[in-house]
């Protein structure tokens, strides 16, 4: 009895709490996040964006969730019921399984897998599931039409994230988030992590993750001016909810995996006094909102890619690229024996 | 001890359940679904292995590929389902003889270590301790079996080209967009300004 409460049930219980505050915090967060989407949207229009439930319209979110949930749920009648309602649950419960292995500060993690960076990508390339799914299942043109864009985009971009990882990679030599991290942690501060010699990369990671989590100026999946709202068209209430929280928890993720890969995670910009007195918490939430920011002001500057243009830049631009640097800084590693050992 | 084998019978039992269902599903992309998680219940087996490497690459590629690739063709035919049913008792036989084949390679495989004891101790080769599943993955693809390596990867290019050799076919009515030669437009090639005379129009 005492070796099953020590060897199993602790070690649950452990785990069910991390997971449950990861869950509660990273769904907050979720909340604020989106608020900020739509404040910062708002502000480069010159509105003032939501601003009536709560101080500053803080609990908008708050209020939006009540009403997507007492709303009642409908079904259209031609609909695969079963994969139907199947879509949003794989686009959310895919999009949170992700945050088990991102290391939040040295340490802060549920799960300290070695093939992290593995785990992320898989996770993000079953994202197009959701996608496909609810757009078949709806029974509907105008999904059914987003569901084949997205097949198509998703699996694009995907092609150059793994190139652009795999450039990472090659200057950590391992595959696990933590080491990732601490490689990054060099006598030049902030200029030694890889956003700076790798800068190429990082613009390639930036837009493809602008493309892989659908968002603005890639959102040809939703593009309401031709396909109404895209796969969602037949969705309301509590699944339209999940499919919302699913993309942006999918975002909160790749402005994580950008902390990680290439603004060095937790560390401090300087490993001088002031700066590592504040927790490595703050520094990663800092940097994750300073890539989310950058992704809200796309949103709200660029205007909307035509397709063959987002198939154009995918494959004939982005791939090259990245091909040309995994080259190039395997070359560099191996010659300026550089590389990790 | 017994929480490896909780989840070993856990993944196998819904891998062969869904395997089954692959071909008992009356709709082609429940089907596909169904596949889907027989991949990732295989490479739940694969972590038990401690393979993590290959589990992560079966998701990545199978289920985050090919697998869409799948749905995108399945999702896109327009199937009579009755008329899918009817063929069924004709391919019965072809079925049951690659089913029982397949048994047979299956028996012998792993019924050799039974045969001839000496045979399966041959190909096992000791697992190092001190590096990660991954890092010796890439020590013996990358030294050791190179040639075939690089040969597989020149098959797949090969048959890559030949694919799009076969379907790619231009056609000259459609209208296509030449980047460079946009951004090459500028106010002096593009713009030309004329005095018109009155009552006359602009000849060419």
């Amino acid at each position: 009895m005492d070796e099953l409460w020590t060897t199993y049930l602790w070690p649950l219980i452990v785990m069910v709490a991390q997971s449950v505050l990861m869950l509660v915090v990273l769904l907050i967060a979720i909340a604020y996040i989106l608020y900020a989407d739509r404040k910062i949207w708002a502000a480069v229009q010159l509105r003032r964006g939501p601003n009536v439930v709560g101080p500053w319209g803080l609990l908008q979110s708050f209020a939006d969730l009540l009403k997507f949930v007492l709303k009642e749920p409908t079904i259209p009648a031609g609909a695969n019921k079963g994969v139907f309602l199947l879509a949003p649950f794989v686009t959310c419960v895919l999009a949170l399984a992700a945050w088990a292995v991102i290391p939040v500060s040295a340490g802060w993690l549920i799960a300290d897998i070695n093939v992290g960076v593995l785990y992320i990508f898989a996770i993000s390339s079953l994202m197009v599931y959701g996608v496909i799914m609810a757009g078949w299942a709806s029974n509907s043109k105008y999904p059914f039409l987003a569901a084949l864009r997205s097949a198509a985009q998703m699996v694009s971009y995907e092609v150059s994230i793994g190139f652009v990882i795999i450039t990472v990679l090659l200057c950590v030599g391992s595959l696990n988030l933590t080491e990732v991290v601490e490689a990054q942690d060099g006598k030049y501060g902030m200029f030694g992590w890889y956003w700076l010699p790798l800068f190429p990369m990082f613009v390639i990671f930036f837009v493809s993750a602008l493309a892989e989590t659908n968002r603005p100026p890639f959102d040809l999946v939703e593009a309401e001016s031709e396909l109404v709202a895209g796969f969602m068209v037949e969705y309301g209430s509590t699944p339209y909810m999940m499919f919302m929280l699913g993309e942006y928890v999918a975002i909160a993720t790749m402005c994580a995996m950008g902390t990680i890969l290439f603004l060095g995670g937790w560390l401090p910009p300087f490993q001088v006094a002031p700066f590592t007195w504040v927790p490595g918490i703050v520094w990663f939430l800092l940097k994750l909102l300073f890539i989310f920011f950058m992704f809200a002001l796309v949103k709200a500057f660029v205007p909307r890619y035509r397709y063959d243009q987002l198939m154009r830049l995918g494959w004939k631009v982005f791939l090259p690229a990245s091909l040309a640097m995994v080259v190039i800084v395997a070359g560099v590693l191996q010659y300026a024996n550089l590389a990790p050992k | 001890m017994i929480l490896p084998a909780l989840f070993f019978y856990l993944f196998a039992g819904v891998c062969v359940a869904s395997a089954f269902m692959v071909i008992a599903s009356r709709n082609p992309v429940h089907s596909v679904l169904f596949l889907i998680l027989t991949f990732v219940n295989a490479s739940g087996l694969f972590m038990l292995l401690g393979a993590e490497f290959l589990a992560m690459i079966l998701i990545v590629v199978y289920v985050g590929a090919v697998a869409v690739l799948f749905l995108f063709v399945v999702m896109m035919l327009d199937v009579d389902f009755v008329e899918l049913r009817q063929g069924f008792l004709n391919y019965l036989p072809v079925g049951a003889l690659v089913g029982i084949v397949v048994l047979i390679e299956l028996m012998l495989v792993l019924g050799g270590a039974v045969i001839s004891p000496g045979a399966a101790k041959s190909i096992v080769t000791p697992i190092p301790q001190d590096i990660s599943n991954t890092g010796a993955l890439g020590l013996v693809l990358y030294t050791r079996y190179i040639y075939f390596f690089q040969a597989a990867g020149l098959i797949l290019l090969v048959a890559m080209i030949g694919a799009i050799v076969l379907t790619l076919h231009h056609r000259p009515s459609a209208k296509r967009q030449s980047i460079p030669a946009q951004n090459a437009r500028n106010t002096a090639n593009s713009i030309e300004v004329r005095k018109v005379a009155s009552g006359e129009g602009l000849q060419p």
